[in-house]
């Protein structure tokens, strides 16, 4: 299947890109790993008149810790963050590079071109809204940073301007005492997740400091589930507790029936995917060390 | 209008001969690796991103070759499965999905050999689930897969004893 033809440009800089992308207008798109668009484009659900690609610039692959913060360049691969000793700083960073599709696509598929296309069942998003998350946005006149919530508009909808493009990621790493887990469920390697879940929370002796909830592919964007966050604040994690926490993103889930499943089918699930992801969260808050992988059907 | 006829220069060194081209930028890699270069053991299953009978290396790096346009490849060097063989002799992941019966109709097999080159390449002794992580892109209709983790083993332990005088 071919796309439809479109004139491609190679971009020296993100400079460069945003440039072009200025002059060519409407019909330009942003070539990244090219993992989601390419196959829309053979099938032509896009038909960009232009092609820019972003994967001849040099220097924007990057992973680096600076004081408390790690900074991602956008075209970071899956895969240089699955094999990362600096990532593995936040394990949860791991879990997610390391689950997304299969080997082919995460050796592609790039950190800002995830984030920057908001698929409501894509990984990135669920993961970092548990984290303390700025997305770098380059234009024409310069830089500026976002909060990923306030990054995040819509389904395939972010703040970007026409003009702009991601530029870098940056998370800041939490605290001591910290563990965090990031679960899907998923049909097979390559497809999308039916739900996912992401924990990241802080122990403060035997009881839970801080905690953030994400639930994925249950509604247009990744949700926070702050109802349930409250309640375990300073609380010990009883299993009681956590059940409770599970029912509550149970309800906050939003999904909709389609060849994944029913939206009752999928909130059922995203509930047992939140209490497995807080019980390896929790043990990993505790030093140890947790193997976490998706669940396939 | 996109001008139909832009083309453009590419370098491409595949199983280490240099190729020139000029192409559009449209055309997907598998397309140039079958139609162009007439190197058709790679093959194009789903042409959606899922089988992964179209994976070739990149730079080392499996890829879905109908997931990257020709044009991304300029300057990289692929290895496809033609580029096993060396000298005659077939690579020791090729004889041992013979040997195994890690194959039946054969259409997946170039690329499950390609993934399984890339994890040999990173990791010289797998274990059953990094062999299972390492082909999750790959669908074989047939065989039930066993077979083929039976192959990588196989293959693993053979480079593992065969590269002990090195």
């Amino acid at each position: 299947m071919y796309p439809q033809a479109f004139t491609y440009h190679r971009a020296s800089s993100l400079k460069d890109a945003a440039t072009l992308l200025s002059q060519l207008g409407e019909g330009a798109k942003l070539l990244a790993g090219g993992q989601s668009l390419i196959p829309l484009m053979k099938l032509r659900f896009a038909n960009p008149t232009h092609l820019v690609d972003l994967n001849f610039i040099q220097g924007v692959s990057y992973i680096q810790q600076e004081d408390d913060a790690l900074h991602f360049g956008a075209l970071a691969r899956h895969a240089e963050i699955e094999k990362s000793p600096t990532a593995a700083k936040i394990p949860i960073l791991r879990d997610c590079a390391a689950g997304i599709a299969d080997v082919q696509v995460r050796n592609r598929g790039t950190i800002g071109g995830s984030i920057a296309e908001a698929d409501p069942s894509g990984d990135w998003a669920t993961v970092l809204l548990t984290l303390s998350c700025e997305v770098r946005c380059a234009g024409l006149t310069g830089e500026r940073s976002l909060n990923l919530s306030e990054f995040l508009k819509d389904a395939y909808t972010t703040a970007l301007s026409p003009n702009e493009l991601v530029s870098e990621i940056v998370v800041k790493i939490p605290q001591e005492n910290s563990g965090s887990a990031y679960l899907a469920f998923k049909r097979a390697a390559p497809v999308y997740p039916t739900a996912s879940a992401a924990v990241q929370l802080t122990v403060d002796g035997d009881r839970c400091k801080e905690i953030a909830i994400t639930v994925g592919c249950v509604g247009l964007l990744p949700i926070r589930v702050p109802q349930a966050e409250a309640a375990l604040r300073g609380q010990q994690l009883t299993p009681k507790l956590i059940e409770s926490a599970a029912d509550a993103a149970r309800t906050a889930a939003d999904p909709q029936s389609d060849m994944r499943g029913s939206a009752d089918y999928k909130r059922q699930l995203v509930g047992a995917l939140v209490k497995r992801a807080m019980e390896a969260a929790l043990q990993r808050a505790r030093g140890q060390q947790v193997e976490v992988s998706h669940i396939y059907a | 209008m996109p001008e139909a006829a832009q083309k453009i220069s590419i370098q491409v060194r595949v199983n280490g001969k240099l190729h020139s081209r000029e192409v559009e930028p449209r055309l997907l890699l598998v397309e140039f690796i079958r139609e162009e270069l007439e190197l058709t053991g790679t093959h194009v299953g789903c042409d959606t991103t899922y089988c992964g009978a179209c994976t070739v290396l990149m730079n080392g790096a499996a890829v879905k070759s109908c997931t990257v346009f020709a044009v991304q490849a300029d300057g990289a060097e692929l290895t496809t499965v033609e580029g096993l063989e060396k000298d005659g002799e077939l690579h020791p992941i090729q004889k041992a999905f013979g040997d195994c019966y890690g194959l039946q109709c054969g259409y997946c097999t170039p690329g499950l050999m390609l993934s399984a080159m890339q994890l040999l390449d990173d990791n010289a002794n797998p274990n059953q689930k990094q062999i299972r992580k390492a082909i999750a892109g790959n669908t074989c209709r047939c065989t039930g897969y066993q077979n083929i983790f039976k192959a990588i083993e196989t293959a693993a332990a053979k480079m593992r004893s065969s590269s002990h005088g090195d």
